[in-house]
């Protein structure tokens, strides 16, 4: 089978900063890959790369056998969207929810926009009471509905997630979690997502890549985590910090 | 211990076109030279409850309250003045993102020097010399570098020290940390933690630590105040977390991503109209 997603020593560069040093990685079609690293490791700048928001300067993306070029098509979003980090950011504040998905399918030509929309909505558990709301008079939470919504519109085949739960409570992250697996087992979505998170990342990916600076320093399975079974000092480190607060005795 | 800190019965409340929001609802604690952690989802009333004490409420709210009282002075008889006196001095709070909290055109070094002297009669060179040594006690590690730099210039990490170095220079005897390293990565977040405890543990500082990380706090407070809807629903010691009776803080616990817990879908909170009241 094509994989959905296959990277070759891909490289992004900035100036003369590299942010993203050659890296490789495929994943299967309905797999859920994870990508873990502090800031500055180079893990959102991936996915940036794949969605064509960040500057390709070396290296190969393939989505499901087809060769990426400079530039994406309209078919290519049809096929991948993303969902990104701050709901706060990433919806038009001057844009009902109405509006904010009914563009998407206004670009792509689609004919039933009202069954559409109204399907979107309760698919990300908002009623059509939310329909003609703007996003400030959405919570945090409803907010990233909306944007998942969104992405989901087009009925893509890849789901990109930059850090789709880090502005969210505790509480809010677990729905958000929550329903991002229902859709997944739904619609056979494949997902690439980014998290500096352990325990998020463990929670929703099979296969995961540690990374820092920009390179690759070691991919697990998501037992191994739970195991201890990693190699890199750096993934150790990551491991304990994740525990909490460890006072010296 | 010698109590600090008094709050009884604090209340904040905000007028709005659609009627008055109570931010903060009958909110008591007493505060000694520990550790308290303060934590409750975003709404809960929990920054409020900081920028109460610190007089950092925005005008158009109202504050009330039986007792806001800091080392024997009542906060909420005291003049402007002398709140300005004790803010930043005696009284200082970290705010939680460096990027936004730091002045971008002044150096960092004239940062920290602009509240040593605002506070204090010392002259030009020895408050850089004392702006220096802080900057090193918050382990920046080329002082000297540092102290010329704008703050965008520096990394999150590297801006939160620079910013508690500024909250402390005046040696304050009460710390709010209003959720000081949600910012920065794990790993950091550590280093800033480590910098906290020993400056509480050195110089006998009262930290009130507010955050939305049930783990973070767990394992670096003493004592943990759980708010929801503006009222503290429970108060527990650190260490008895896991033992948390209401089913809000249970819920919180749960919900929570662990890494070995094969839990799919999580959990998630079934909020009770109950523990509004």
């Amino acid at each position: 089978m094509t994989p959905a997603l296959s990277i070759d020593k891909l490289r992004v560069v900035y100036d003369d900063f590299i942010a993203l040093k050659d890296v490789s990685l495929t994943v299967a079609q309905g797999e859920s890959f994870g990508l873990v690293g502090e800031s500055g490791s180079g893990k959102s700048t991936l996915l940036r790369a794949v969605a064509g928001l960040a500057p390709v300067s070396g290296g190969t993306i393939d989505v499901s056998g087809q060769r990426l070029g400079k530039s994406r098509d309209k078919a290519f979003y049809r096929q991948v969207q993303m969902v990104f980090q701050d709901p706060y950011g990433s919806l038009h504040p001057r844009q009902t929810v109405d509006r904010l998905l009914l563009e998407p399918l206004d670009i792509h030509g689609f004919a039933d926009t009202e069954k559409r929309i109204q399907r979107a909505l309760d698919e990300v558990g908002l009623g059509s009471g939310f329909r003609f709301r703007y996003s400030h008079q959405l919570s945090g939470g409803q907010r990233q509905r909306v944007a998942i919504a969104r992405a989901l519109i087009l009925e893509p085949s890849i789901l990109l997630l930059d850090e789709p739960t880090s502005a969210l409570d505790a509480s809010v992250q677990a729905e958000v979690l929550n329903l991002l697996e229902q859709v997944r087992r739904d619609r056979k979505l494949t997902f690439v997502m980014v998290s500096h998170d352990l325990g998020v990342i463990t929670h929703m990916c099979e296969r995961l890549m540690v990374m820092q600076g920009g390179e690759e320093i070691e991919r697990l399975e998501a037992g191994d985590l739970a195991t201890r079974n990693v190699a890199q000092d750096y993934t150790r480190n990551l491991l304990v910090a994740s525990e909490g607060f460890v006072r010296d005795a | 211990m010698n109590t600090l800190l008094h709050v009884e019965d604090l209340r904040v409340s905000f007028p709005t076109r659609t009627g008055v929001v109570e931010a903060v609802r009958g909110v008591s604690f007493a505060l000694g030279q520990e550790r308290l952690g303060i934590v409750g989802e975003s709404g809960s009333g929990k920054s409020q409850t900081g920028r109460a004490i610190m007089g950092l409420t925005p005008q158009q709210a109202e504050i009330k309250a039986r007792r806001l009282e800091f080392s024997g002075i009542d906060l909420l008889k005291a003049s402007p003045a002398e709140r300005r006196a004790l803010r930043g001095n005696r009284i200082a709070m970290i705010l939680q993102d460096p990027k936004y909290s730091l002045d971008p055109v002044m150096t960092i070094g004239r940062q920290i020097v602009e509240t040593l002297r605002t506070h204090e009669k010392v002259g030009k060179a020895e408050a850089r010399e004392r702006a220096l040594d802080m900057l090193a006690a918050v382990q920046i590690r080329d002082p000297k570098r540092v102290y010329d730099l704008y703050p965008h210039e520096v990394s999150g990490g590297m801006g939160q020290r620079a910013m508690i170095a500024m909250m402390l220079i005046a040696g304050p005897e009460l710390l709010i940390a209003d959720e000081p390293t949600s910012a920065l990565d794990v790993t950091v977040q550590l280093d800033i933690l480590r910098i906290l405890d020993r400056l509480v543990i050195d110089r006998g500082m009262g930290l009130v630590f507010i955050s939305h990380d049930l783990r973070l706090v767990s394992t670096f407070c003493d004592r943990v105040i759980v708010m929801y809807a503006g009222k503290i629903i429970e108060e527990l010691k650190a260490s008895e977390l896991s033992q948390a009776k209401h089913p809000y803080t249970q819920g919180l616990l749960n919900c929570m991503p662990k890494i070995g817990a094969d839990r799919h879908p999580l959990p998630v909170l079934d909020r009770q109209p109950e523990w509004l009241l």
